[in-house]
């Protein structure tokens, strides 16, 4: 778009972005999820990737984990914005770099080619704590965990050899140590 | 074992028990339980309105000029979204509604029945909170946390969809206990460092200012008064963003006058020079701030306000008290004596040269025009119709455009909860229901809607409110047949350009007062002017008043695009002041 001289506003210079994982408790309602997502969605925010479930059946709490990425005036924004909303009980926010904090998450792999290459793709994710849980004569679908980047590279990695299908988690976090997060 | 109660029982148990007096609203299939209820409950007065949207403004106009929450009860699917942008403009405006909408029964509810909606999911974005009740057991614990969601912290809309089938639905009632912590969601936990560190820098300040917010009129009136206190004791020059006109008066020696867009020279280079800027519950809107990068940019910044996603958000600020602003300011006036009880005077030296250097900026006159004595220039008739009600308590509303500015320049206002506008979300068509609102909550004052002709015409239906419950609202129509904010950026802007911004075929408008049963009067001579307003004042009903002004007006002064605050465009007269000065230098 052309510059009009009626634009009131112009926008500035960006400031340098940061992943982010928000950690919230929420409780486990009709439209919690939606209002979450919505304040992402309408305010411009993205969503990496998310994760979401009861972690508390009895006081009818979930988690949610949602990585994301802005400047620091945004990742402020979104925290406040987030415990704004009703069923919002508490948020945590870390850097990725957080070395204080564990994140993980977790893909299906089918792979179906010849033992040899099915050998190699298991050797290939001996550090991801590889778990067979269906074998056939020529497939098997193996479970990682790990770390995003390790199952982005996993992925491109076992193409050549047989993996047809991947299915992923967004990832989840916790804090090292006996503390937990207030 | 306790009575039995219907839903529909329930709602207005509810009501009751939360002093409810008016709701506002229109039937429909979706909500029939509810209205055939009505009638067993006499200390609720149900007004008619005309379309859902004119219910949930007049709501909003009762709320901001009563202090309590408008209530709202409208049908589902059309009922619902019709009254969207009212909840969206009583969202971005703080203003504390309960909506409650009926919906189709649950067994219904994803099946695309006849006027169902996802009420709900609409209106998410729009509300502080909704609630789609599907247990009738849910009902009364849902209704008493959606007036405490409303009204506290940083007040806004709520909605409760019920669908019908719970409105026949039977349960127990109790008064739910208010519920004291809601999440944590209360904020007014500010320390006493952080007032002791605000008045450190107030004594530091040679070039101080206040800029005060709509925060301060939904503080309450103890706000209000606490500003001025405030005020006097620092003797800090003061400015109020568009929504907080009246909580400091508007003829007051200390009050620079509006700032922003549209503000005054006065007002827009204080906040520029200063050294030190106390906001005071605004939000530094875009309007208000201009460009960012170059606002303000000598100033210790102070933010006081309830929200705490409004600290940081645009502006940085040195320091963030988030709490109530009556309890900050009192706090900070208890300080301020505790500590220098001679400050009064001791300031008032200080910022001698500060006060002498915006009085140079005062002498620009900034909202002068040049007045006409054939035509009725719209700012002299704003100046008229303050000068003929000034002396009475008057509630003025505005729609959107050109008009509200000047009547925000024009009119002064001294009290709070007395200028109801459309502020953040801009809503054409807000003033003429909102005064309906504020009349029901004002039945004995005089409440005068400042309009243009073409934002009147989006919800002219509602004359029909005013007139069958007979409430006095004066639409003063300030006409000169063009969108005229529309029409003035696109002469400064597009190039003269006026595209799609007259409007052609305007209705006779004292005719269509008439038509209403209520009485119209049209001016277009300066000389008339004053008896005709006397005329419309005097009028014990509903007025429609078509004041012909000048069409060519534009509303200075006004910072332009990306500007920031000390580069503004000036009046006319300033303008050829510029002119000649230009001449001037080429020819040296």
């Amino acid at each position: 778009m052309a510059k009009s001289k009626s634009a009131y506003s112009v926008s500035t210079k960006k400031e340098k972005s940061d992943t982010h994982i928000f950690v919230l408790w929420v409780a486990n309602e009709a439209g919690v999820l939606a209002r979450v997502v919505g304040l992402f969605s309408g305010r411009g925010y993205n969503i990496e990737s998310l994760a979401v479930a009861e972690i508390d059946a009895k006081k009818n709490i979930s988690r949610i984990t949602i990585v994301t990425t802005g400047t620091p005036q945004v990742i402020e924004q979104i925290k406040l914005q987030l415990r704004k909303l009703v069923p919002v009980h508490k948020v945590a926010n870390f850097k990725r770099e957080d070395k204080q904090v564990i994140f993980k998450e977790m893909a299906l792999l089918k792979i179906v080619g010849a033992k040899s290459k099915i050998d190699k793709c298991l050797k290939a994710c001996k550090n991801y704590n590889p778990v067979i849980i269906d074998k056939t004569k020529k497939s098997v679908v193996l479970q990682i965990t790990a770390l995003r980047r390790e199952i982005d590279k996993m992925n491109s990695k076992l193409k050549p050899l047989g993996l047809i299908s991947t299915s992923r988690t967004g990832a989840i976090a916790m804090t090292r140590g006996a503390e937990v997060f207030n | 074992m306790s009575k039995l109660y219907s839903g529909a029982e329930i709602v207005f148990k509810c009501l009751e028990d939360q002093d409810v007096e008016f709701i506002f609203g229109y039937p429909g299939g979706a909500v029939l339980p509810i209205y055939d209820e009505l009638k067993n409950h006499p200390s609720i007065k149900h007004i008619l309105v005309r379309h859902e949207q004119g219910a949930g403004h007049a709501a909003e106009g009762y709320a901001r000029s009563s202090g309590k929450p408008g209530v709202v009860l409208v049908t589902s699917g059309p009922g619902a979204t019709n009254v969207v942008t009212a909840l969206t403009d009583a969202y971005m405006d703080s203003v504390p509604l309960v909506c409650i909408s009926g919906q189709v029964p649950t067994h219904l509810i994803g099946t695309d029945a006849f006027q169902e909606c996802d009420t709900t999911g609409i209106t998410r974005p729009c509300t502080k909170h909704n609630w789609l009740v599907k247990d009738i057991k849910d009902l009364p614990k849902i209704l008493h946390e959606a007036f405490h969601v409303a009204t506290t912290g940083r007040p806004g809309p709520v909605l409760i969809d019920i669908p019908k089938d719970i409105q026949f639905a039977k349960t127990n009632y109790s008064k739910p206990k208010i519920e004291k912590k809601l999440n944590g969601k209360s904020h007014n936990k500010f320390s006493q460092t952080d007032i002791e560190k605000f008045i450190d820098l107030i004594l530091k300040a040679k070039k101080p200012v206040i800029y005060s917010g709509g925060g301060v009129i939904n503080s309450g009136p103890k706000a209000s008064e606490a500003l001025r206190e405030f005020a006097r004791l620092t003797g800090f020059p003061i400015t109020s963003t568009l929504q907080g006109l009246g909580a400091f008066p508007g003829d007051d020696d200390q009050f620079l006058g509006m700032l922003g867009m549209h503000g005054t020279y006065e007002a827009n280079n204080a906040m520029h020079d200063c050294d030190l800027l106390i906001n005071i519950g605004a939000r530094f809107d875009d309007r208000i701030t201009g460009k960012i990068d170059e606002f303000s940019p000598y100033s210790k910044k102070v933010h006081i306000d309830i929200d705490p996603s409004s600290i940081n958000k645009i502006i940085k600020v040195d320091l963030a008290i988030v709490g109530d602003v009556n309890n900050v300011i009192q706090a900070s006036i208890k300080a301020i004596n505790k500590r220098d009880k001679n400050l009064k005077n001791s300031n008032k030296e200080k910022i001698s040269k500060w006060w002498q250097q915006i009085q140079k900026w005062r002498e620009k006159n900034s909202l002068g025009f040049v007045n006409s004595n054939e035509t009725i220039k719209p700012q002299h008739a704003v100046q008229r119709l303050y000068e003929l009600t000034k002396n009475q308590d008057t509630f003025i509303t505005t729609e959107v455009g050109q008009h509200q500015m000047w009547a925000a320049q024009h009119y002064k206002f001294d009290k709070p909860n007395r200028w109801m506008t459309s502020g953040g979300l801009g809503t054409m068509g807000y003033g003429l229901p909102a005064a309906v609102g504020v009349q029901i909550a004002h039945p004995d004052k005089l409440v005068i809607d400042i309009a243009g002709e073409a934002s009147v015409l989006m919800t002219m239906q509602e004359m029909s409110t005013a007139v069958q419950y007979n409430l006095p609202i004066k639409i003063f129509i300030l006409n000169n047949q063009y969108m005229g904010m529309v029409r003035q950026w696109q002469e400064l802007l597009h190039e003269k350009n006026y595209s799609e911004s007259y409007s052609e075929a305007l209705p006779d408008f004292k005719k269509m007062a008439e038509a209403y049963g209520c009485k119209g009067i049209r001016v277009s001579d300066h000389g008339e002017l004053d008896t005709k307003i006397q005329e419309m004042i005097d009028h014990k009903g509903p007025v429609i008043f078509d004041c012909h002004v000048d069409p060519g007006e534009n509303c200075f002064p006004m910072i332009p695009s990306g500007k920031p605050h000390n580069q503004m465009i000036l009046g006319p007269n300033d303008q050829e002041e510029n002119k000649i000065t230009g001449k001037g230098k080429s020819l040296v």
